[in-house]
């Protein structure tokens, strides 16, 4: 790698939880304009392998940078806190219950009269939920509260897979 | 002696010669090659002036082959030595190719590589080699119209090729003597050559529905950069089963029975697809086959019952293209244009299904067969490296997801599909027993959650781990793609520093020592040997190295080196001129490295330096 420098830096955008998605696109395009390998396409091996990794590196900060889930991880990171230490998982009895409320409320999708209609209600308030995590990761963040900042992360975790497991059923539910 | 280069009257004498470079689209049914000339892209076409080569091969007793229009008049008589449709075996084991249709006349054999063979009456031969029958062939076309030898080709592969299948078509490539710029997704092509005819941003999806494949892809146009959002498919689905699904049909009709002999499923295969192509014109197609026996069948086909047939095959491909969508987070009606690309679009019903589903009539100005190789035409002269200032870029994905077998035979993804391309990423594992030394690693790509479920791409096994403790190790596998979309595999134990000794075995691949097998066993001795062409890969290596040197030097030079590097770098490519003309391989080869490694510091400041540019040199008001 020649350019060492955080995400942020890399998109010319300040080290911050709220980020100007236009100005981050832009960038990404200016810089892949820059250094994808098909800029290389005639240079030598050694150039084009390292075009190759500072694009991949670019890659890896756009997709990083434009998601809030792993935006928010990075940045928990960035600041040195350690995301695997084990101590902190499980510590959200509050969420288990909804958690499992809301999985049984995905399982019984099949079984309803409407089970599409059904599901994109489900899927609206999944959404509705995972913003309101959002914006309160983004002031858990803002005020340097990291502990809250990473209860908020594991919960929008979950959200993520429950999204996921809610998008595979809408496909089986689609196709059939 | 060397002769001094004079240019034709009205050619420019630019420092930058204008380089050779060509597309072959390399299809299921049909095959082109096409390129830029006089700055407009145009598909080639052999003496007897057809476009599209079929891409059929024939092997005949004495070694000869006969490909194209000769192989497929020749493919009744002779159906077990006439191989049409090899895409859909590329990069596929055995058991996959006996799934693809159960129909099929060629033998196939199983070979020590996991790639089966197909038997000839000149021998046994893999997908690989058939399929670079048709890319010399179409090689030795471009080389003629343009007046020489090709500096590069881009070669387009369907968006949803796995690992295996790319890999396969570069090598088919390597085989038949081309430098692949790069490997481009049809798809992505096909939105080049109407994105710059539009000249329009949004997002626009491409419905390509080939012979015998089946792609969808979500792009985002902005500015000259084309972004995959999302891409699906079906590599086992296309027209070649709307034909089979009517033959089924006819052999029910006729009384056929299923032991009905190949060249009887070859005559109906025909009959099937003229039925079909009929069919776009008229409301009823009539059908004559001729029985075994030697007597005729006659009978018709109405567009009720056609409908009938291919429905549930059109199905088959909305079910992707609602996964696109939702992959890339859109629905149907933020789509700006869609975009038809396969001989199979031609087929009304597929248009009007496609129109229903996305509320929108789809795009066919561009002859659907062609569109492909027009806009991979102009991606090969960009690549070429003769538009030096244009500014199209095109961002791929990979279209399933790469991942590691792990206890269970579960899959845990590495790289998620549609993640964009290049990319690199890496995940620690660790060890199962105390004091294991060696571990089995299995590089899978699929979506589902069982190995088994997944395509195997390659086993190899890391060596030399030190004994600890069960769970004390920590090995990291990186997986690194390319802009082609091809995988790499690396695996270090982190507490010690052994790299691994990797040991990969393609799993329905070939092995570097097979490919160069093929390339000895194909050569003609008395005008070729191994030796002559490595050295000629070599100086060409050597050439694009010196030239991009010398550019790089002449722009940069002053700023990024010392007085001191400057002569060092000199030195070293003074050297490499040297070996370049000498006769020997190895030399020139280790001549590069050296010049590589001079340069080492240069190239990277350069890189550093224009990244640094594209950071700060755009104000966003620039953008608006």
């Amino acid at each position: 790698m020649t350019v060492q420098q955080d995400f942020f830096s890399l998109f010319s955008l300040p080290i911050a939880f709220s980020i100007d998605r236009r100005s981050l696109d832009e960038h990404y395009r200016a810089l892949q304009r820059t250094v994808h390998p098909d800029r290389f396409a005639n240079a030598g091996d050694q150039e084009r392998r390292m075009a190759m990794q500072q694009a991949a590196q670019i890659n890896e900060g756009y997709r990083v940078l434009k998601d809030p889930l792993a935006r928010g991880r990075y940045l928990l990171e960035l600041q040195g806190y350690d995301l695997n230490d084990e101590q902190k998982t499980h510590q959200d009895p509050e969420f288990l219950m909804q958690q499992m409320e809301l999985r049984e409320a995905l399982e019984e999708v099949r079984s309803a009269s409407d089970p599409m209609g059904n599901l994109q209600a489900l899927i609206a308030d999944f959404d509705e939920q995972n913003n309101a995590l959002t914006e309160s990761l983004a002031s858990a963040l803002g005020s340097g509260d990291m502990d809250k900042a990473y209860l908020y992360l594991q919960r929008m975790q979950f959200f993520r897979k429950l999204a996921q497991e809610a998008e595979e059923l809408e496909a089986d539910l689609e196709d059939y | 002696m060397a002769l001094l280069q004079i240019s034709e009257p009205g050619q420019s004498t630019a420092p930058h010669q204008h380089r050779l470079a060509a597309d072959i689209d390399l299809g299921t049914t049909n095959s082109l090659v096409a390129t830029v000339r006089s700055g407009e892209a145009v598909t080639l076409v052999d003496p007897q002036g057809h476009h599209r080569l079929p891409s059929i091969v024939r092997y005949l007793p004495d070694g000869s082959v006969h490909v194209g229009h000769q192989a497929r008049q020749e493919a009744t008589q002779d159906p077990l030595n006439t191989i049409s449709s090899v895409k859909r075996f590329m990069g596929r084991g055995v058991a996959d190719v006996k799934s693809l249709g159960d129909k099929l006349p060629y033998e196939f054999v199983n070979a020590d590589s996991g790639m089966p063979k197909i038997r000839t009456v000149a021998g046994e031969f893999s997908p690989v080699e058939v399929s670079s029958e048709i890319l010399k062939v179409l090689r030795d076309r471009a080389e003629q119209a343009l007046g020489g030898d090709l500096t590069g080709v881009v070669i387009t592969v369907p968006a949803y090729f796995d690992d295996a299948q790319r890999q396969a078509t570069k090598d088919a490539a390597r085989l038949a003597g081309l430098h692949v710029l790069r490997l481009l997704n049809e798809p992505t092509a096909a939105a080049v050559a109407y994105g710059l005819d539009q000249q329009s941003d949004g997002v626009i999806v491409v419905y390509d529905l080939g012979g015998g494949t089946f792609d969808v892809s979500v792009l985002r146009l902005n500015k000259g950069v084309f972004e995959v959002l999302a891409t699906a498919g079906d590599t086992a689905l296309g027209g070649d089963d709307m034909d089979r699904a009517i033959a089924t049909w006819i052999m029910q009709q006729a009384g056929i029975g299923d032991d009905a002999d190949h060249k009887q499923l070859r005559r109906l295969m025909h009959a099937a697809c003229e039925a079909k192509e009929a069919l776009t014109e008229s409301e009823v197609a009539p059908l004559k086959v001729e029985l075994m026996d030697g007597s005729h069948w006659e009978g018709e086909l109405n567009k009720a019952q056609f409908h009938e047939l291919v429905d549930p095959l059109i199905s088959k491909t909305l079910s992707p293209c609602r996964r696109a969508l939702r992959d890339a987070g859109l629905k149907a009606d933020e789509v700006a244009e869609i975009v038809m690309v396969g001989g199979s679009t031609r087929v009304p019903r597929v248009r009007e299904r496609v129109a229903e589903f996305f509320k929108r009539d789809p795009l066919v100005d561009i002859d659907p067969d062609k569109v492909v190789a027009i806009g991979a035409a102009i991606q090969a002269d960009i690549l070429a490296g003769n538009k030096p200032e244009d500014e199209l870029l095109l961002l791929d994905v990979i279209p399933l997801s790469l991942g590691i077998e792990t206890m269970g035979g579960l899959m845990e993804k590495i790289i998620p599909r549609n993640t964009t391309i290049p990319v690199a990423r890496a995940q620690e594992f660790t060890t199962f027993k105390d004091g294991q030394t060696a571990m089995a690693l299995h590089v899978c790509q699929g979506e589902r959650e069982l190995v088994s479920d997944c395509r195997s791409l390659a086993k190899f096994e890391l060596r030399g781990i030190p004994p600890m403790v069960a769970g004390a190790a920590r090995i990291r596998v990186t997986y690194q793609v390319d802009a082609d979309g091809l995988l790499s595999v690396t695996a270090q134990e982190q507490t010690s520093g052994v790299q691994a000794n990797i040991e990969v075995k393609p799993s329905y691949g070939l092995t570097d020592t097979e490919i160069e097998g093929m390339l000895k066993a194909s050569m003609d001795n008395a005008r070729d040997d191994m030796e002559a062409r490595r050295l000629r890969e070599q100086q060409v290596e050597a050439d694009r190295t010196l030239e991009a040197l010398d550019a790089a030097l002449s722009a940069d030079g002053e700023a990024y080196l010392s007085a001191e590097e400057r002569s060092r770098i000199d030195m070293e490519a003074q050297a490499l001129k040297a070996a370049r003309d000498g006769s020997d391989a190895k030399t020139i080869k280790q001549a590069i490295q050296a010049v590589e490694k001079a340069s080492e510091d240069f190239v990277a400041r350069r890189m550093d330096s224009s990244i640094r540019k594209a950071m700060s040199g755009h104000k966003i008001e620039e953008f608006e």
